[in-house]
């Protein structure tokens, strides 16, 4: 089983701040992988540094064996090959659902439009979002916009998905309906790492469990040793407070 | 959402007395208006009426058969005014798209453009549009240039598109910095490269954004089309002005003001209308 993503040795800060400290991460393929942590702990930048959205300070990142943290590499067709699911869904507001989806596919990959609707619309159906497709964003409930944002991340077949903290705005009735196509996206052998708060959900889907902490992995390992039986105090005093939030 | 009936219900007796009593607020209030209106209208009607010069204005500034006379040459000129507003217009709007680009961009290549284009705008949006009019109307033509036409309406046009160019590039612009950034970002994250994301999402995001304030501008084009005059061109302001300096009667001028106001005052109301609706929208949008 190859990797898919690796890091090593990264950092990244913002001014004066370190938000990423000498952190090192390997995600083989069709596994996925959670970032746990407080807020500001670095899994946001994390995601973003992957997808070149923020450029590293220090260490290399690899896609496939090939180091995209080199300056000289193309951002474009590096990102072609990562998805990400953003916690504001950030939609297009002035394009149907359909075209939201369409748009990379037609554009980026150069498929014709008919190929990239049918595609499009199969999707949809599997996740039970066909009627939708004609419907503008501001139409859609918060659950539905973010299922259809994770449909948009796919539609370009995505060798790694990046889903940062996908049901932090959400209404808590309409986190399931985005949690399971995640679940599935997983039953199809999609490798991902995901940000998340959702403790319960990391348990069904993780296969490697990371606690960050001020930019660092604190604790790594299967969720049953980190969620369940951390041996961090830190990790610990976190999974206490999550607990104490009902999340757990 | 479901749909529920309404058909079956019939108003309580409570709501009735309600409705009755809100109607008897309503009447109340439009008796005050029209006291209010018809008192104030009424006072400065009768002050500008009983005034000492008031049957010399009559007669200089409303000669209604003197202004029927003049009429069609008026209306004439108003044409040139129309053509030089809707061609001008169609310039000004490619224009604008392209110094508004050219100022947002990063691309390295582009830069010396960038820099052309900043400076532009600061020269057209700082200067008086008469000041152009005057340079490029006798400035252009004493240059001497073969191939550049000294015909008044294309300079005046000229002249015109240059200033509103700058004027309009700065509201498209500021159209496109109102994007959120997070947009961007989704595009880029999906593969498309910045043009694309500019002109898939941003741009089309941007211009509906900046549409009310657009209209405005037109607006404002189509009456400093009357500008031009000053070199000579025979736009409505032009034509007034030949009638009104023959005669020394002012007609002409109001007849000029008048339809000028026919066109410009319904473009304003469907300017407020279009604004109103893009509020209503954008609080609709929420989130995004």
């Amino acid at each position: 089983m190859s990797n898919v993503l690796e890091l090593k040795n990264v950092r990244k800060s913002f001014g004066a701040e370190v938000v990423l400290n000498d952190l090192s991460l390997v995600v083989p393929e069709h596994t996925a992988t959670v970032l746990i942590g407080a807020s500001g702990s670095g899994k946001s930048t994390l995601l973003r540094c992957v997808n070149l959205l923020e450029t590293i300070d220090d260490g290399q990142i690899f896609l496939d064996g090939k180091e995209i943290s080199d300056p000289l590499i193309n951002v474009d067709d590096v990102r072609r090959k990562l998805g990400m699911v953003f916690q504001s869904f950030n939609l297009f507001p002035h394009k149907t659902v359909l075209e939201n989806i369409t748009l990379a596919p037609i554009k980026v990959q150069g498929k014709s439009a008919e190929e990239a609707r049918i595609a499009a619309k199969a999707l949809l159906s599997r996740f039970d979002l066909a009627d939708k497709a004609d419907q503008y964003p501001d139409r859609l409930s918060g659950g539905q916009q973010q299922r259809v944002a994770i449909i948009r991340s796919i539609a370009v077949n995505p060798r790694l998905l990046l889903l940062d903290e996908i049901t932090s705005a959400l209404d808590p009735v309409l986190v399931n309906e985005v949690l399971s196509i995640v679940r599935d996206l997983k039953g199809d052998g999609m490798t991902m790492v995901l940000a998340t708060h959702e403790m319960g959900f990391a348990t069904q889907v993780a296969d490697e469990v990371c606690f960050l902490e001020s930019g660092n992995i604190l604790e790594r390992g299967s969720a049953d040793a980190v969620l369940h039986n951390p041996k961090n105090p830190k990790t610990q005093e976190f999974l206490r407070r999550v607990h104490q939030a009902g999340r757990l | 959402m479901t749909e529920r009936n309404n058909s079956a219900w019939s108003p309580s007796s409570r709501e009735i007395e309600r409705q009755s009593s809100r109607r008897a607020i309503n009447r109340k209030q439009v008796l005050i208006a029209a006291v209010s209106s018809l008192l104030v209208l009424g006072t400065l009607a009768l002050v500008l009426v009983t005034s000492p010069g008031w049957t010399t204005v009559k007669s200089t500034f409303f000669d209604v058969e003197y202004g029927k006379e003049v009429f069609p040459t008026v209306i004439k000129g108003l044409w040139i005014n129309l053509q030089l507003t809707f061609i001008g217009g169609a310039a000004i709007g490619l224009i604008a798209l392209g110094l508004a680009l050219l100022r947002t961009t990063k691309s390295p290549t582009l830069t010396p453009f960038r820099f052309l284009a900043t400076a532009y705008v600061d020269i057209f949006r700082g200067a008086p549009l008469i000041l152009i009019i005057l340079l490029v109307g006798f400035g252009v033509p004493a240059l001497g240039l073969k191939g550049i036409s000294s015909n008044v309406i294309f300079l005046g046009t000229v002249a015109v598109v240059l200033t509103y160019s700058a004027y309009v590039a700065e509201v498209i612009r500021s159209g496109i910095l109102s994007i959120h950034p997070s947009q961007r970002a989704a595009a880029r994250s999906l593969g498309l490269s910045s043009g694309q994301t500019m002109r898939f999402v941003v741009l089309p995001q941007a211009i509906r954004r900046v549409v009310p304030p657009l209209l405005n501008d037109f607006v404002s084009l189509l009456k400093d089309t009357g500008l031009v005059s000053i070199l000579g061109v025979t736009d409505a302001v032009r034509a007034a002005q030949i009638n009104a300096s023959r005669t020394f009667n002012y007609t002409p001028y109001v007849v000029a003001a008048i339809l000028f106001l026919l066109i410009t005052i319904p473009m304003t109301r469907y300017t407020d209308r279009a604004i109103r609706q893009r509020t209503n929208a954008q609080s609709a949008e929420g989130a995004i």
